[in-house]
């Protein structure tokens, strides 16, 4: 059984049927990949794992448990962070003290009040923030305000800031979308090194295909709500159903 | 030094230095000459300004880290003033039990209606404590009139209970006092034409201050402080980085909240009685006012805001026509007419149209209040002494015989 279970997972919206019996399993320390063409459900999907969306019917199972009903918060303690299309970070603050917020979270769950005690005083989390930073070429920045810097940045520090929680499972929601050649292989450099020394499961939404390729072990191709097909990258590159997904019948 | 660092060690001093000496500050006038309606160093005023520093600081606490803009804070005020003018007429005029009591009753009363106005936020937060704030302002005035006294206001009788110290009471109705030493004593220092008042009231609600100015600089630099400007910043992240965004931002209502009761308690210990007006909207509007205009999220504009709006209701209000014409007395007499016809608006009781004009100025060109003023004017400082620096180095280098 996989870290994750997603099984006959169905969302409807109105009259469109976002999510049609969907069923997927993502193996512990793998990268999955799911493709799609635009309005596949792709996103749609991610949703209903993180908790802001509920399927109508179906079962996510995350390690055994159940993560429905759950806030989005109580799955991201559970072990499950998530990277968005457009960087979410905390713009008004520091790159230090956006990534000593989840250090916090880590530590102390969902709530503490520590009102006295000063942030200059967390000697041990900052020593952690700082190393996740090292490693991402980003401890430069730290006291950079974190709205003025590039999207290739933003992107990084997001990433950074899911990878100090130590998630067992990271969903990464088109990562190199609107990012420049060199971006997009730095990212993937990042994520092959995320994956092999720090043994976090990654799924990934991607479009592009050449990080698809470059990353991922399985292959779900989703369209229009439902998987089409799942199988390894060599045999989704020729597969004649993928094909007719992304081009249409004329292909 | 108390765990400080050295910027915020440095202010704090500065705000205590302030509260020490303003009896001098603000008394710049000789007390017999024409400046003297300028004075605002009497004893009534100097504690409004302290109480009402308290209240936007606060009142800071919330709406500068976390950004919800709660627009009916006066009716913590309210409550805290009752509850303390309560506790004056059922156990003792001492005003340690009733600043206790005021900032109790007003920190559960933040909780029930934090509770249910966070549950949104944006402007559908700042009308749910609007329309909590006002229906607390009218139950005030009319269906809770046993308990606040309806619209004369809650006073002090001389048959109150008074537990503690009911045989102490002679044959008036006593004043408020720590220990003995009464609220309303004062030791006048006459220097020269001068005349200053030292007033135990103002000292003691001076030093409530300091420790509540002092809390609020260690909430800003706490981890709690962190997490309520990321609050502010982005909610959607935090959600996803697994905390929970509700009880960081009820905390800062109620402890906000608290700050609003502890200054209604100590208005009550100045002055021991309490009236539905204190709950008003357009108290709470002020306290939004004084906070915007001394700089959102600064640590010491909201006392710098408060200061200013409290100055300029006390003094330009009590400008009249009069004193106008006594001023310009030396233009001709047709001129002195229009002159004081062009600027009599603005003051007496349309001190407001002056309020309003001084809010738009500072909200258009200095967004971030005088804090940011006063930035703009240091920084015009150190970049002439920068520049006189740097000539003198490049006059050095040319004369390097001498």
């Amino acid at each position: 059984m996989g870290i994750l279970e997603v099984k006959n997972v169905n969302k409807r919206f109105g009259g469109l049927q976002a999510l049609g019996d969907v069923n997927l399993s993502v193996a512990e320390n793998s990268c999955h990949a799911i493709i799609g063409p635009n309005g596949a459900g792709k996103s749609t999907l991610l949703n209903c794992l993180v908790g802001k969306l509920i399927p109508d019917t179906g079962s996510v199972l995350f390690k055994g448990e159940s993560v429905l009903g759950r806030t989005p918060f109580e799955i991201n303690q559970m072990g499950i962070s998530r990277v968005f299309q457009t960087p979410e970070i905390f713009g008004d603050l520091t790159v230090i003290e956006n990534m000593m917020i989840p250090c916090f979270a880590r530590r102390d769950g969902v709530f503490a009040l520590h009102g006295i005690r000063s942030v200059a005083s967390e000697g041990e989390l900052r020593d952690q923030a700082e190393q996740m930073l090292e490693d991402v070429n980003m401890l430069d920045k730290r006291n950079m305000h974190s709205a003025s810097m590039s999207r290739g940045d933003k992107r990084r520090l997001e990433m950074a800031m899911c990878l100090v929680q130590k998630p067992q499972l990271l969903l990464l929601d088109e990562p190199t979308a609107g990012m420049a050649r060199a971006d997009t292989n730095n990212t993937i450099d990042l994520l092959k090194e995320i994956k092999d020394k720090r043994n976090i499961t990654i799924a990934i939404i991607e479009h592009d295909m050449h990080v698809v390729f470059s990353l991922a072990e399985r292959i779900t191709v989703l369209a229009q709500g439902t998987p089409l097909v799942e199988d390894t990258p060599e045999n989704i590159k020729g597969h004649p159903k993928v094909k007719e997904a992304y081009l249409g019948e004329a292909a | 030094m108390f765990g400080l660092n050295r910027k915020d060690a440095t202010l704090l001093a500065i705000v205590a230095a302030l509260i020490v000496f303003a009896p001098f500050i603000l008394n710049p006038f000789p007390a017999e000459s024409g400046w003297a309606q300028f004075n605002a160093g009497y004893p009534d005023l100097m504690q409004r300004f302290v109480i009402f520093g308290i209240f936007a600081i606060g009142f800071n606490i919330l709406f500068g880290l976390t950004g919800y803009l709660s627009f009916g804070h006066a009716a913590f005020l309210g409550v805290g003033s009752y509850a303390a003018v309560w506790m004056f007429k059922l156990l003792s005029m001492n005003v340690i039990p009733a600043i206790i009591l005021a900032v109790i009753t007003a920190g559960l009363f933040a909780l029930v209606i934090g509770y249910v106005s966070l549950r949104r936020s944006g402007i559908y937060f700042s009308i749910l404590t609007l329309a909590f704030a006002q229906m607390s302002f009218a139950l005030a005035y009319s269906v809770l009139t046993p308990i606040t006294g309806g619209e004369t206001g809650l006073q002090l009788a001389l048959d109150d209970p008074r537990i503690l110290d009911a045989a102490a009471a002679g044959g008036n109705i006593p004043v408020p006092s720590l220990f003995g030493m009464e609220m309303r004593d004062s030791v006048d220092l006459t220097f020269g034409a001068w005349v200053f008042t030292f007033n135990f009231g103002y000292y003691f609600c001076g030093l409530v201050m300091l420790i509540a100015f002092y809390l609020s600089i260690r909430i800003f630099r706490s981890p709690f402080g962190m997490m309520l400007r990321a609050v502010k910043s982005n909610q959607q992240r935090l959600n996803y980085t697994g905390l929970n965004p509700r009880p960081y931002t009820l905390a800062a209502f109620v402890i906000s909240g608290m700050y609003a009761g502890l200054a209604g308690g100590l208005m009550a210990s100045m002055d021991p009685l309490a009236g539905a007006e204190r709950m008003f909207w357009t108290a709470s509007g002020e306290v939004v006012l004084m906070t915007i205009l001394g700089g959102v999220g600064t640590l010491i504009g909201p006392v710098l805001g408060a200061g200013m709006i409290k100055y300029m209701e006390n003094i330009i209000s009590k400008i009249n026509s009069d004193i106008l014409h006594t001023w310009f007395a030396f233009l001709p007499d047709g001129l002195e007419d229009v002159v004081v016809g062009l600027i009599y608006p603005f003051i007496g009781k349309g001190w407001h149209l002056t309020l309003g004009i001084v809010f738009m100025l500072v909200v258009i060109f200095l967004p971030g209040g005088l804090v940011q003023g006063g930035q703009k004017i240091a920084a015009v400082f150190r970049r002439r002494s920068a520049n006189a620096g740097g000539a003198e180095a490049e006059a050095a280098k040319q004369n390097p015989a001498e």
